[in-house]
């Protein structure tokens, strides 16, 4: 279970984050929704422990462990997953070296026995299959080249080899057409099960005409102002974010 | 004054070279008795200290070595092999495979025909003025390699000419010299291999190849410098080509306190290709130097230089690279791109691009960049589990692994993923001592 309470964040001097609470229940799917400069990415990047960010109060817990004191990759071997906005091109790293990599340490550090090459291969050309991307990406350096579709479709296809038990997509709809917006929320609808939690940060309803969340979130300068079930963000695409302004004053 | 250093290696050299060498000593040891050690003010000498080989150094001595234990270290590429310890060949490490069109000897033992072929072409491309040391290595001449391959010749098994160096009790001296004379569209693969195993005493290694490609030859060449601690080298690559001949030479640097590589290559027949691609590995207080020199005299040739360097911890390298395009050199291609990876702040790089173009019809292109790890890789790499360490690992390697697998040979190309995968992470560090140990 997720746990955050009060959460302060800034970059540089400028404070982003002001007193965000949030919690998530195994299971549960939460949609956060919000105009742009609301905090929305911010979350993510504080949750994935990305430099350049500076938690100034507030507190992080996941399954009781105190997120914040976690280096990021403690993070990651905890179960938490981030699909970044804009993945990372790693020139020379080819994909399945590094999803290898991440596997193997994740399987590791949850006790289970490491994939021989033959199983590991079997089951990424599976996962590559079901994000619509062709296997030949497995050889390509990693996200070096891809389209901006395909790097988000690079995402999930780590997010179903890692299996994290919480996964936040941040903005993982933004630029996809209707198909590929399809396959990754097939993706999600396929993982989601009784202990996996979801975050989708986006600022469209467009993709939770696909993934039914459990919870919407309305953030608004650094803070959470309004939540509600599945039938807020269909009231966010009628009335836009505007209204909010009156909510924040 | 006078330069006293190497007497006991070039006495040595005397007692033990054929007759035939003398007139090369001769001059070639009045030149160096001449000369004196370049310092940090002498221009292509200003970012490498040469002052560890200003001592004495005794004769290298044979010793018997464990093949198992050089079998670890080298590559196998099948085909001829021939092994020098501490600068004697040692004929129980080496193999031969006889191959139509290629003939092998040792200066030592040249028959007289080999010997007018090697007295012909020996110093033909590096001469005595070019580069003090290549002087030095005329002047310490007792054994070599000659590779003779004949014209219209295809060989496939690359040859494999590997130096050795192991514990000697007080700091010796190895002189290596390779020769390769590749006839008319001929082609053929030489793989030479630097190693070391360590022992107290400092060694210093002067290796000179010279290649001598004729019309329409095709020579895939490799140097591996892998020698660790304390061996130092310092060598150099020449080669002279012909109309239309193509030199692929590959030049990996990594594992010991010096070494400093020269590359010269001279175009000199139209329509001569030269590709030279190189890495080197510093890490620890490792200093590691590739000058080097592309030389356009005649028209329409191409070249094109890839280095790489991935520098850690307190080491350091230099790399200089000098295009000359002669006047006469009409439509010449050049390129030379060299990038570099910083993963300390303590790591340095000197890079230089040095172009000269005399001639004004040419495509000319060059690049020179410096870089740390990038961090959001790191983090990006990190949130997924990866460790940062593991992460450096990984980032280290993605910038070489470009130029590995350009490598031709596939099973040198299989040696340098392990070779690299092990100098990369710790555990393979730890091997690696290990097997010195």
């Amino acid at each position: 279970m997720l746990v955050i309470e009060n959460l302060h964040a800034r970059i540089g001097d400028e404070d982003i984050l002001k007193g965000l609470s949030l919690t998530v229940k195994p299971g549960e799917v939460h949609a956060i929704m919000g105009p742009n400069g609301s905090g929305k990415s911010t979350l993510g990047h504080v949750l994935s422990g990305r430099p350049g960010y500076e938690v100034t109060a507030g507190t992080i817990t996941y399954n009781g462990e105190d997120v914040l004191a976690l280096e990021t990759e403690e993070r990651a071997r905890q179960g938490i997953f981030l699909a970044f906005q804009y993945p990372v091109e790693i020139p020379g790293v080819s994909n399945m070296e590094f999803l290898k990599a991440s596997v193997d340490i994740l399987r590791e550090h949850r006790g289970e026995e490491a994939l021989d090459a033959v199983t590991f291969m079997k089951r990424a050309r599976e996962a590559c299959t079901l994000a619509n991307l062709d296997h030949s990406f497995l050889k390509r350096g990693v996200n070096e080249g891809f389209s901006g579709g395909e790097k988000k479709r690079n995402e999930l296809l780590q997010m179903m080899l890692l299996e994290p038990s919480l996964a936040i997509l941040d903005e993982t709809d933004s630029g996809l057409d209707i198909d590929a917006l399809q396959v990754v929320a097939e993706g999600v609808n396929n993982m989601r099960n009784d202990t996996r939690s979801f975050v989708l940060v986006t600022h469209y309803q467009r993709l939770l005409n696909f993934i039914k969340p459990d919870y919407v979130h309305v953030l608004a300068d650094g803070r959470i102002v309004r939540s509600g079930d599945a039938s807020l963000a269909l009231h966010l695409e009628e009335h836009g974010y505007a209204w909010l302004d009156d909510e924040v004053a | 004054m006078p330069n006293n250093l190497m007497q006991q290696p070039l006495a040595a050299a005397s007692a033990a070279a054929p007759n035939w060498l003398a007139a090369a000593h001769a001059e070639a040891r009045e030149r160096w008795q001449a000369a004196s050690l370049p310092t940090r003010k002498t221009e292509q000498w200003k970012y490498t200290d040469v002052s560890a080989i200003d001592r004495e150094f005794v004769p290298g001595r044979a010793v018997s070595v464990d093949a198992a234990a050089l079998d670890a270290r080298v590559p196998d590429c099948g085909g001829a092999r021939l092994v020098f310890v501490n600068g004697h060949y040692d004929p129980a490490l080496s193999s031969s495979d006889p191959a139509a069109g290629l003939h092998v000897a040792r200066f030592a033992d040249a028959d007289e025909s080999q010997a007018t072929l090697i007295q012909a072409h020996l110093g033909s491309v590096v001469g005595m003025d070019r580069h003090l040391f290549a002087t030095l290595n005329s002047a310490a001449l007792s054994d070599g390699v000659f590779l003779q391959v004949d014209a219209g010749a295809t060989v496939h098994a690359p040859v494999q000419v590997i130096w050795l160096t192991t514990a000697q009790t007080e700091a010796f001296a190895v002189n290596q010299r390779l020769l390769v004379l590749a006839g008319d569209n001929s082609a053929a693969s030489v793989v030479e291999t630097f190693v070391s195993f360590e022992g107290e005493a400092a060694s210093f290694t002067n290796g000179v190849s010279e290649f001598v490609l004729q019309r329409g030859a095709t020579l895939n060449h490799y140097r591996l410098q892998l020698e660790t601690g304390s061996a130092l080298h310092i060598g150099g690559v020449h080669a002279h080509l012909d109309r239309d001949a193509t030199f692929n030479s590959f030049h990996l640097g990594m594992g010991s306190d010096l070494k400093r590589i020269d590359i010269v290559i001279e175009h000199a027949g139209e329509g001569a290709h030269a590709e030279v691609n190189g890495l080197y590995l510093p890490r620890g207080r490792e200093h590691i130097d590739y000058h080097t020199c592309m030389e356009h005299a005649v028209p329409r040739c191409t070249s094109s230089e890839t280095f790489r360097g991935v520098i850690a911890d307190a080491a350091s390298a230099v790399f200089n690279g000098r295009i000359h395009i002669h006047p006469q050199a009409q439509k010449t291609s050049a390129i030379l791109h060299n990038r570099n990876l910083l993963t300390s702040a303590e790591a340095q790089i000197n890079t230089k691009p040095e172009l000269e173009i005399y001639a004004d019809d040419v495509q000319c292109a060059h690049g020179a960049t410096v870089a740390q790890l990038d961090e959001l890789s790191v983090h990006y790499l990190r949130s997924r589990g990866i460790s940062r360490d593991e992460a450096q690992v990984l980032l280290s390697f993605g910038f070489v692994n470009e130029l590995v697998n350009a490598v031709r040979s596939e099973a040198l190309r299989e040696f340098l993923r392990h070779l690299l995968a092990a100098r990369f992470s710790r555990d393979g560090a730890a091997l690696t001592q290990e097997a010195d140990a």
